[in-house]
């Protein structure tokens, strides 16, 4: 037996097939390792798409038998003349802005503080990032206890820092705080997740820049702005297109946390979806607003990608 | 060697499946929400288990993802449950959307009649279309909106005193609605016992149906109608009436002044907490938490009082709950199923059904003499069963439970509009809804 490891695995390959493979084209191969991915897209992201596009067309509801009809733009022109579309969708855009917000001003100053070096600095990073590794339903459920006007820490945490009483206000009851509520959640649980990107754009900028501006004479403050943030606004950038995908179709969070409510004050784009979807049995309106939400976000994904790869050429 | 070992795995797989399938021939499974009288189920099941020889076995979902999960079962055609205690609401779908198997000629075989039970409960819980004789469920638990509240407090001599001087009249088991919403602003912010105690826990939530169950206690007892009554969902002037506003307004104020702060979601757990923990002096809930009240450490016994749900001006009605039991029509099990159906329908069954903690809706059960001192609570549950309306249970009631939701939340809670731009708002939805299903 040859000691040779590349010798021994051509031994041990049998004849047959190391004989049938040698018989195909390297186009044959190639196709061959791919086309069970290509199928399975297919089979679970294009065919469902083209179908839904389908449905969308018409007035099938998922739970009648009987046979559905073809309505055209009829839905389409529904769903944008409804107040209450435009309602969540405005919920959808005040919970998009202000989580990336916070979460980009929050997660850089963190990242940037973690990333000086000073005794305790991993055991740190490991407390920040512990609310992300949560479930969203979890924590959905914990913040409403502690949103609790009667036993809230969090009311008690502003009693104490305002002199407001604590039970005079309600988080998750008011219409005026409860799209803050679900912010705050939101920006607890996923700061450090833009906090780790930052980080890894930050520890990316070799120290001899910062050597070499150090040598011309640059301020802490210019180095900063002229070295840190350029360098590391392309892992920003990138944060906020995952955050901002995410949160686009942000569910189970908020319906922990306020069920949609009050009223309709919460109720996301995709809180909205599925109760047309799945508890009015609309299929065919809810497929109509499922295209018209993918076509927002593919155009505007796709509008910050560039945006994204111009940054990176720079 | 390597030849035989595969084919006696092949043969242990054989068999290990074709035991398994027999084994599923000989089981039900009976599917329903997770709570107490679920419980209760289980054990009353083993006598049936042991009569038929027949395995049963039981899913049971939580409250807020129990019509989610079981609607879904159904509408994929899944074959979990063979038996469904599906809420009341759901008749109609399942019904026209073939579901649930229609029992009239199963009954008639066996001898089984509706005029055994409750007739209510029969509207509610088995009949589609409502008012006709077919028959998709056996009525298998009633249940209905009631009050309970805190006797030790209404019977403080203290208390009663600056009750009474403060509205006149004294401070009792509340003889209508608007004394209802004077006791609990009387009890909102009042420290008892060292503790800041609060009026009422009332129906509030929004992501299911709880505050639709709250706030038609005070809709219907205000003169709120579903439709005219000669012209079937012909529904301007009686979902949006004088007496409906009012009754809107009524909930919002009670909402506003008598309910403890944070209590902006709350549905039957949230309601149940606040009254055992202590904080609130009346509790709106479904009758089915009365024996769970009456047992607690620290507020059951003497402690509590049970009532049916006051007067308003134009009536006294309740939110009917509960349920009926059904053969889901997918099964493979029909003759297991309705062999179920046939013993649970048995008067000493029903009889057993109600002291193991069910609540039988036979009449023979419920009107035994002596049944109504039995329990501290059977009054008023026979007080309350006498008076009860349900919500629509056409096959869109999801369609017609959502908006209701949602303007209702947004009126109560939230304070956005009046209760008539609410209600307005409401009829057109509602409105839509039926021009969809073609029935307008």
């Amino acid at each position: 037996m040859s000691g040779n490891p590349i010798d021994r695995v051509a031994e041990a390959t049998p004849p047959t097939f190391a004989s049938r493979v040698r018989g195909l084209s390297d186009r044959t191969i190639a196709w061959l390792f791919v086309g069970p991915s290509i199928v399975l897209l297919l089979a679970v992201n294009i065919f469902p798409l083209i179908w839904t596009i389908n449905l969308s067309f018409t007035n099938f509801k998922a739970n009648r038998l009987r046979d559905a009809e073809y309505i055209w733009f009829q839905n389409y022109q529904r769903i944008l003349t409804d107040t209450g579309t435009w309602e969540s969708m405005q919920a959808t855009a005040h919970f998009l802005f202000w989580t990336i917000f916070f979460q980009v001003l929050i997660g850089f100053a963190l990242a940037y503080l973690i990333n000086k070096k000073f005794k305790g600095n991993d055991m740190w990073t490991t407390i920040i990032v512990l609310p992300m590794m949560l479930s969203p339903a979890v924590v959905g459920n914990f913040w409403t206890f502690l949103y609790q006007p009667q036993i809230g820490l969090f009311n008690y945490v502003v009693e104490f820092l305002t002199g407001i009483e604590a039970s005079s206000f309600s988080m998750i009851g008011s219409v005026n705080l409860a799209p803050w509520s679900i912010v705050i959640v939101d920006t607890w649980m996923w700061t450090p997740f833009v906090m780790l990107i930052c980080l890894a754009g930050l520890r990316s900028i070799p120290d001899s820049i910062y050597e070499a501006a150090e040598c011309d004479r640059a301020s802490k403050w210019r180095q900063f702005w002229t070295l840190t943030i350029p360098m590391v606004l392309p892992f920003l950038m990138l944060a906020v297109l995952f955050r901002g995908i995410e949160n686009f179709k942000m569910f189970d969070l908020v319906v922990q946390l306020t069920g949609g409510g009050p009223g309709s004050i919460t109720t996301l784009t995709s809180i909205d979806l599925k109760r047309e979807a799945f508890e009015k049995w609309r299929t065919g309106y809810a497929s109509a607003y499922a295209v018209i939400l993918f076509v927002t976000v593919f155009g505007l994904a796709s509008i910050y990608v560039k945006a994204l790869n111009k940054v990176k050429e720079r | 060697m390597k030849a035989s070992k595969l084919l006696m795995a092949t043969a242990l797989t054989a068999v290990t499946a074709a035991g398994a399938s027999s084994a599923s021939a000989e089981s039900l499974t009976l599917c329903w929400a997770a709570w107490d009288p679920a419980n209760a189920l289980v054990e009353l099941s083993k006598d049936f288990e042991a009569e038929s020889g027949i395995d049963m076995e039981f899913e049971f979902v939580p409250w807020p993802n129990f019509a989610d999960r079981m609607l879904n079962e159904l509408n994929s055609g899944g074959k979990l449950c063979d038996l469904l205690i599906g809420d009341s609401q759901w008749i109609g779908g399942a019904a026209e959307n073939g579901n649930y198997v229609k029992l009239n000629d199963f009954f008639d075989a066996e001898g089984i009649t509706m005029d055994d039970f409750i007739p209510a409960t029969v509207t509610g819980y088995a009949e589609w279309p409502k008012g006709t004789p077919n028959y998709w469920a056996l009525p298998a638990y009633a249940d209905v909106v009631g009050w309970t509240y805190r006797r030790d407090w209404f019977e403080n001599a203290d208390l009663q005193a600056e009750f009474k001087g403060k509205y006149g009249y004294d401070l009792g088991v509340p003889a209508s609605l608007d004394i209802l919403k004077d006791i609990a602003e009387f009890f909102q912010g009042r420290e008892i016992d060292g503790k800041t105690v609060y009026g009422a826990a009332i129906y509030t939530e929004r992501g299911s149906e709880g505050i639709t169950m709250g706030v038609t206690n005070a809709l219907y007892n205000y003169g709120f109608e579903y439709q005219n009554p000669d012209k079937p969902y012909d529904l301007e002037g009686y979902v949006n009436s004088e007496g409906a506003v009012a009754g809107l307004e009524f909930y919002k104020d009670l909402y506003d002044a008598g309910t403890p702060p944070g209590s902006s979601n709350w549905y039957m757990g949230d309601t149940i907490d606040a009254y055992k923990s202590g904080q609130v002096a009346l509790q709106m809930n479904f009758a089915f938490i009365w024996p769970g009240v009456n047992a607690d450490p620290n507020v059951g016994g003497d402690r509590t009082g049970y009532f049916a749900n006051p007067p308003g001006p134009a009536g006294q009605f309740a939110q009917l709950g509960g349920q009926g039991i059904s053969v889901v029509a997918n099964t493979d099990n029909m003759d297991g199923a309705l062999a179920y159906i046939k013993w649970f329908a048995q008067g000493d069954v029903q009889d057993q059904w109600t002291e193991m903690g069910g609540a039988s809706a036979m009449s023979s059960v419920v009107n035994a003499p002596g049944f109504a001192g039995e329990q501290p609570y059977n009054q008023a549950f026979l007080d309350s069963m006498a008076i009860v309306k349900d919500f629509w249970a056409e096959p869109s009631y999801a369609s017609l439970l959502l908006p209701m939701q949602e303007l209702v939340h947004g009126y109560v809670i939230a304070g956005q509009g009046t209760a008539q731009e609410a209600l307005d708002s409401l009829v057109s939805e509602w409105t839509e809804v039926f021009e969809d299903e073609g029935l307008l």
